[in-house]
């Protein structure tokens, strides 16, 4: 099973804590990779915020073929950063790994978010599928002021390859997920988190429903709903479904993989609109065994469970910085100096939404709406 | 030389028992002649005779054999091909002496012989295969086990349900928000379907006068049980031939899905009773086909219309009632489905789902992707091959129909092609628990895209103890002369079943199935929702069947 490790601040910070914290629970991940993505960036990002930035690995021959397309489709580059890497034994290190921030194509610049996030996405998708059957280009995410990285190996020692403990590269969320390979191949497009048009989630345990559900998302006509090396990346666009397609606050989220039932809903205020949501979006129903842990665009983090709570998952912090993880002592290691008599512990019912910039935390509770 | 009429010399003429399909094997030792046996026989295959019998004795100290004769009694099958042994079995159960018993044939020339009077071979049952169908080579080969723990079928909170109904797709629904909250805009005028919540088995459509009183009222009653007392809310299809008028009066409507087929049978008594009604009816069910007999519309034969029938039905006593091959009325998918479909919602104010039920057929994606179209088809019921009838000709039964799983998994795939898979739901039937497997059959059809099956032969046979089989065993369905009282309108028949049984039977399957569903479920860990479409749980060792279905090969 894999390890989730999520920390939100209102103060920029290294992602190694992240991966620090990832360590500490350790036993659970058998360190097949690590995936990470920071938003809100700082360090050298800070000033980049309206470019979208493009995330990814790519061959010699990659780049070349990137910078050909990004230069034809009018994206002008700004700043680039690239990872001071040590070389690690165990890691085999690719040829460019990068974040680039790029200028929106000039008849881009005046259009509304909305427009700019479909290019990004379709920009994404199209080097994707240029550089995926000769694995001469990954692409992992392109939006502004987020930035993702994924390699195979331990996540500590890839922190280390990545030079993070010596780069300024600093945000005020970091996700990681320490990558336990169980089913599928070892492959970077399986690596969580999975990001799409500012949502992003990652997720621990099987999805027994993914099938159904990757059928539903695939046939909604959604360039995006693409991909699946993963059967969590279900959950990932789920979120996007729902929130920016359907327009749903965020808690509906929960009623939409684990709605409730008949008898439950009547107590609810919104009966009405969730029986027909409960109705409508039937497929997207998850049976578990999750955990899921996301942020929004606005930088609201979450973590929901899957509706037997087969799956460990904790919170907690202090205001201003709050830790979500698999375990405590990712918890511990994340914010020591927290009172631990209050750390939440999310039930089946509970989703526990972090305010942007870790400001607040609530558990909304879905029998009560 | 041998007289042109008169006498024969010896039986050469007449056909043998051995091309009856049962022969009846009847040991003189053990009968005491007491007649039960021929009196119970619904063919009159067997008839109580006298024979002489020659035998040798010779009496006194030294041998001095000499022949007698003697007038016997004995049980003899009659070689008449239109009173053959059909192998119920009636004359063993009524045997006080285990003296008689009919044997199967396998060398039999029924169908050869079938045909007196330029007549085809009508029966009742379903298709004449004994092999093990599509349905029971599936398997369910993905076990949830360390990387997601299998759910407790026991203790685990299982929801087993499903919908029948037009579902509306996420863009439409008439949602608002309010106060940050989303709740249904009223004044938007937009047209929410009605959509039931059903157990995910149905009973279907069977009707009164294909089935005696008690072989109906007592599915009845266990469908009531199942709701009132179970929790289970399982529905049940009336069949074309109405319902009785009590019923459609009464609160227990809501667990009935009423049929309207080419023969309107019942419908004089149906909208009479519109404006009494006190509750919907779970569904209305539009038969444009069924799966035993594609082709052709329904059959209740003279002998079984009796006085209580051709009431409900609004018809005259014995005569036949055929139902049309299709509606009269009827000339184009496009334009007459959809009048129909919205003739009857407009009946119930559009407060009830209307939807067709087809038979399995090539052709069956074409009418799937009409009623994807019309936003009033609530779902599409399709009827495979494997399903049973109460009448039809051997040759519909046996050579004609389309088997259920590749026909539900290819309109499955449609629909999930235009991403309507889950706003038209498809009742899969025929043949759904043919060897017994009920809930292996069904979970596998669900696993397939079926939102829901149905079950007709396989619960008639098992709650009225139906002595029909795959060997063509008993089949008299159509005769009005049903052994065990299930398929006849005669009192004297019908009166050795009864209905409080039957209901308890239907209990008792319902929740033996819903158990068994359990335990397909949780070790696949799926609990909160119906697995429909989850095709990565299946398999078969038939590489030419996985790749038809799109399912795994195992081996």
């Amino acid at each position: 099973m894999c390890r989730l490790a999520a920390i939100t601040s209102n103060k920029y910070f290294s992602p190694m804590e992240t991966v620090f914290a990832l360590e500490t629970m350790k036993e659970g991940h058998d360190g097949s990779g690590l995936g990470l993505t920071l938003k809100d960036l700082g360090g050298e990002f800070q000033g980049l915020k309206k470019y979208p930035v493009m995330s990814g690995i790519c061959s010699r021959k990659g780049v070349r073929t990137l910078d050909d397309y990004m230069k034809k489709h009018g994206f002008r580059l700004k700043h680039v950063w690239t990872p001071r890497i040590k070389p690690v034994k165990g890691i085999v290190p690719r040829d460019y790994y990068f974040a680039r921030a790029y200028d929106y194509p000039v008849p881009y610049k005046n259009k509304p978010l909305a427009e700019k996030e479909d290019l990004l996405m379709k920009t994404r998708l199209a080097l994707r599928c240029i550089g995926e059957p000769d694995e001469s280009i990954f692409v992992f995410s392109f939006y502004p002021d987020v930035l993702t990285l994924k390699e195979v190996g331990d996540p500590l020692e890839l922190g280390e390859f990545f030079g993070l403990d010596r780069d300024g590269l600093k945000a005020k969320v970091v996700f990681a997920q320490g990558r336990q390979n169980t089913n599928y191949a070892i492959y970077l497009y399986a690596c969580h988190p999975f990001f799409i048009q500012g949502y992003c989630s990652m997720t621990n345990g099987e999805n027994t429903a993914f099938v159904p559900i990757r059928e539903f998302l695939m046939s909604r006509g959604f360039p995006g709903y693409t991909g699946y090396n993963s059967d969590s990346e279900v959950f990932t666009h789920i979120l996007h479904y729902s929130s920016r397609h359907l327009g749903y606050p965020l808690h509906y989220y929960k009623d939409v993989i684990t709605p409730l039932k008949s008898s439950e809903l009547a107590a609810r205020k919104d009966a009405g609109a969730l029986g027909l949501i409960k109705q409508s979006l039937r497929p997207l129903c998850i049976d578990g065994p999750n955990m899921v842990i996301g942020f929004t665009p606005d930088g609201t983090c979450f973590m929901v469970q899957d509706s037997k709570k087969l799956r460990p998952g904790v919170v907690g912090g202090v205001k201003g910085k709050y830790a979500l993880m698999s375990e405590e002592c990712g918890v511990d290691k994340a914010v020591p100096e927290r009172n631990k008599a209050k750390d939440i512990f999310p039930m089946k019912y509970d989703m526990v939404i972090i305010s942007p910039g870790a400001e607040e935390v609530k558990v909304w509770n879905q029998l009560q709406g | 030389m041998e007289p042109a009429s008169g006498l024969r010399l010896d039986h050469n003429h007449k056909l043998s028992l051995r091309e009856f399909p049962y022969i009846v094997r009847w040991r003189d030792d053990r009968c005491k002649r007491c007649g039960r046996c021929t009196a119970v026989c619904p063919v009159k295959a067997i008839e109580a005779t006298v024979k002489i019998q020659r035998y040798v004795v010779s009496e006194g100290p030294a041998p001095a054999p000499k022949a007698e004769r003697k007038v016997i009694q004995v049980v003899e099958q009659v070689t008449d091909m239109e009173r053959y042994c059909v192998g119920c079995g009636s004359c063993t159960l009524v045997c006080p002496n285990e003296a008689i018993e009919p044997e199967f044939n396998p060398q039999n020339k029924l169908l050869h012989y079938k045909n007196k009077g330029g007549e085809g071979y009508k029966r009742g049952g379903r298709r004449n295969d004994p092999a093990v169908s599509t349905l029971d080579r599936l398997k369910f080969t993905r076990i949830s086990m360390l990387t997601d723990p299998a759910l407790d079928a026991g203790r685990h909170e299982f929801r087993v349900r499903t919908l029948l109904g037009r579902i509306l797709p996420p863009e439409e629904l008439p949602l608002k928000m309010v106060n940050g909250q989303l709740v249904v805009d009223k004044e938007s005028g937009k047209f929410i379907p009605p959509v039931r919540e059903i157990y995910p088995i149905m009973i279907g459509s069977m009707s009164i006068g294909a089935l005696s009183p008690p072989a109906w009222e007592g599915f009845a009653m266990g469908v009531a049980y199942l709701n009132e007392v179970e929790g289970m809310p399982v529905v049940m299809c009336s069949g074309e031939g109405g319902m009785p008028p009590r019923l459609l009066r009464s609160k227990y409507l809501k667990y009935f899905i009423i049929q309207i087929a080419s023969g309107y049978f019942g419908w004089d008594e149906i909208i009479h009773a519109l404006p009494h009604m006190v509750e919907d009816p779970a569904a209305i069910e539009i038969k444009y086909g069924q799966g035993a007999k594609p082709g052709d519309g329904g059959l209740l034969m003279a002998q079984k219309v009796l006085k209580l029938i051709a009431s409900i039905r609004g018809v005259p006593q014995f005569v036949d009632l055929a139902s049309p091959p299709t509606h009269q009325t009827k000339y184009s998918i496009e334009e007459a489905v959809a009048k129909m479909i919205q003739s009857m919602s407009m009946a119930w104010g559009f407060r009830v789902p209307v939807y067709p039920k087809i038979s399995g057929t090539r052709t069956a994606r074409a009418v799937l992707n009409n009623l994807a179209r019309n936003p009033f088809a609530a779902a599409l019921s399709i009827d495979g091959e494997d399903g049973g009838t109460g009448a039809a000709y051997n040759v519909s039964m046996d050579k004609m129909g389309h088997p259920i799983a590749s026909n539900i998994r290819e309109c499955y795939l449609d629909l999930v092609r235009q991403g309507k898979q889950n706003e038209l739901p498809i009742i899969a039937a025929g043949g759904v628990g043919k060897k017994g497997n009920l809930a292996a059959n069904a979970a596998a059809l669900i696993m397939l895209g079926a939102s829901a099956v149905s079950i007709g032969k396989y619960i008639m046979q098992t709650a009225t103890d139906c002595f029909g089989d795959e060997m063509n065993r008993c089949n008299l369905c159509n005769t009005g002369k049903c052994p065990r009282g299930i398929t006849t309108q005669d009192p004297k028949l019908y009166r050795r079943l009864d209905a409080d049984r039957v209901a308890e039977r239907v209990v008792e399957v319902f929740k033996a199935a819903d158990v068994e569903l359990r335990k397909i479920f949780a070790p696949m860990g799926r609990s909160t929702e119906l697995p429909i479409g989850m095709s990565d749980g299946l398999s078969t060792n038939d590489k030419a069947m996985a790749e038809r279905l799109g399912i795994n090969y195992a081996c």
